[in-house]
């Protein structure tokens, strides 16, 4: 039955027009970005790679291929997703409210918990999609436009030199990475859903809370870095460049297939699995608990 | 007859707001039972407590007697509804729409099934259409389809009729009665149309404020010993002369709206039109007025 439910929350979710506009957004987005870099790469390079710029002779062209300007899209577009996830994971339930359908799906045989896990399961599908389209566009589409080389990342002042051998994974790693970080949001928007009656409210409310602890994170003061941002979902969510960072040796060359910290990137991942643990909970207790009015 | 719906001492306070109060009553098989009250009575919050929508205060309800609580899937399986609009997925089509409900209710409803249930509802037509495109009428139909495309024994309907014309209230009324007469369903409406409810309910439960004010037959309920008759003439004085010399003197009421009310058991109304006949008095129309509004008005009147 939880398949059945699963393939009706689908279902919904694809036969809606809404649902395509994120998909064209990043479509657009990613489209922009590579028509940009390949007109004025250039100069985007070079703004990253100024302070090395007189101690070495940058090869810009070799740097500007498809797995850079794949990383850069995945900057770029990562932290703007959220809302696209909200967009449908927060209309999940209070959706169905505002529309007057709560009620006939609430009185069939089926246990909330069960309709709730489905509708979740479903916006983790939605995520798994649109990073897959994301993928396809920024990775694959990269890699056709400005073909394929070793990887550089910047990470501050520092330098990191991925093989083109040893890059395919991480983009693999990072999207799994990113999924997990997007599911978190789709939880959160999904828990807001259950306490409210129109779609705004849970979408707006989700996208608030991303943009408040980016900003707590962002600010860098002392007390927050101590205190909230170790904690915060959103330090969490950024997780996946940590595959783009890789261990050197004693000569200062990057270790094929290594992780600079792989405990960091451990420990983001739990938190964010203990962060959609902790909203799945809230959103199934109160669901339950619920009375449906709409 | 086996009941299908018992209702023990069922309250639902929301607050400081007392919904329904020790509400009891039983439904048997195969009725048409008239769930009646004036809006905000408590006729929706009690549907939801038996579909698990609302958690009750207090009270037990049992449905194909087993608990509620406990066989929640065995009696929702069991059970189809509407409750006030018929919202659908706007955005689907019907089939589509039906396709759903019926998985829902653990049914895969082949696409036969899908197109009895629309042509049941007269919506055979208009089954590719995105029920965005429906009428209120249209989309209480489907509603109606849905609640029973996976053939449910008990079907709860709340103001079925709700935003109708009087074609589609009338096409709703011979459903019901097709779904208990043909069928054998046992029906429960609520409603506050009390007309309608006379037409279709064997039995029926009056509720004001969250109580239950009285239950019974509807036979037994009306008393048709003192119905109230409406006759229009186009002499009322001569008629009103006529009426108060006669034997029907202690029947008349003053008039209303240029007509003469008169209240007496309605058997006699062949009676008083002969007289008026054989008087030479011109009847336009001699009927007795909707007596379940009086008699629903007289139970709930502050």
């Amino acid at each position: 039955m939880f398949i059945e439910l699963l393939k009706i929350e689908l279902y919904k979710i694809f036969k809606r027009p809404r649902t395509f506009i994120a998909f064209g957004a990043i479509a657009v987005i990613i489209l922009l970005v590579q028509f940009a870099l390949k007109v004025n790469g250039k100069d985007f390079v070079q703004f990253y790679t100024d302070s090395q710029a007189d101690t070495f002779d940058i090869p810009y062209e070799k740097i500007l291929n498809g797995y850079f300007v794949c990383v850069a899209v995945l900057h770029m577009i990562l932290i703007h997703v959220p809302l696209l996830v909200a967009l449908i994971a927060g209309d999940m339930i209070s959706g169905e409210a505002s529309l007057g359908t709560l009620r006939l799906l609430a009185g069939k045989p089926v246990t909330r918990t069960r309709l709730l896990m489905a509708k979740f399961s479903a916006s983790t599908v939605y995520v798994a999609l649109l990073l897959a389209w994301m993928a396809l566009f920024a990775l694959l589409g990269s890699m056709l436009i400005f073909g394929t080389e070793d990887l550089v990342v910047f990470k501050e002042t520092d330098l990191h030199i991925i093989k083109a051998g040893d890059v395919i994974w991480r983009f693999f790693a990072a999207f799994v990475f990113a999924a997990l970080a997007l599911t978190t949001i789709a939880a959160m928007a999904l828990m807001f859903s259950v306490f409210s009656e129109n779609s705004l409210g849970p979408i707006v409310a989700t996208v608030c809370v991303v943009i408040v602890f980016t900003i707590v994170q962002q600010l860098r003061v002392p007390v927050f870095e101590e205190t909230v941002n170790p904690w915060s979902f959103t330090t969490h969510m950024l997780g996946w460049k940590g595959f783009f960072y890789v261990e050197k040796n004693a000569e200062g060359a990057t270790i094929t297939g290594s992780i600079e910290n792989p405990a960091a990137l451990l420990r983001s991942g739990l938190i964010l699995t203990g962060y959609i643990v902790l909203f799945l909970g809230i959103s199934i207790r109160s669901f339950n608990k619920k009375d449906i009015l709409s | 007859m086996n009941q299908v719906i018992r209702v023990q001492q069922l309250s639902k306070d929301f607050g400081d707001i007392k919904a329904v109060r020790d509400l009891s009553f039983s439904v048997g098989e195969g009725q048409v039972y008239g769930f009646l009250g004036q809006n905000g009575a408590g006729k929706s919050t009690t549907i939801r407590m038996l579909l698990t929508l609302v958690e009750p205060s207090s009270g037990t309800i049992e449905i194909f007697g087993m608990n509620l609580k406990k066989h929640r899937k065995e009696i929702l399986r069991q059970t189809g509804a509407i409750i006030e609009k018929p919202d659908l997925y706007k955005y689907l089509t019907a089939k589509e729409n039906l396709r759903i409900f019926s998985r829902l209710s653990g049914v895969k409803a082949s696409e036969k099934k899908i197109m009895d249930q629309l042509a049941l509802v007269g919506l055979t037509e208009r089954a590719d259409s995105k029920v965005k495109t429906y009428s209120q009428g249209m989309k209480q139909r489907l509603g109606l389809a849905t609640a029973l495309v996976h053939d449910p024994a008990l079907i709860l309907l709340d103001e079925p009729t709700n935003g109708l014309d009087p074609q589609g209230i009338a096409d709703m009324r011979n459903l019901i009665l097709h779904l208990s007469r043909d069928l054998g369903k046992t029906l429960l409406v609520s409603s506050h149309l009390l007309g309608e409810m006379e037409m279709v309910a064997d039995h029926m439960l009056i509720i004001h404020k969250g109580k239950k004010v009285v239950e019974g037959r509807v036979t037994e309920l009306l008393n048709p010993e003192q119905s109230i008759v409406e006759l229009l003439t186009p002499d009322l004085p001569a008629t009103l002369v006529f009426l108060r010399q006669s034997e029907w003197a202690a029947t008349v009421k003053e008039p209303v709206n240029g007509t003469i009310r008169l209240e007496f058991n309605k058997q006699r109304i062949p009676e008083l039109n002969r007289q008026l006949v054989e008087k030479g008095i011109p009847v336009l129309s001699l009927r007795p007025l909707n007596s379940l509004e009086d008699y629903f008005l007289s139970l709930t009147k502050e």
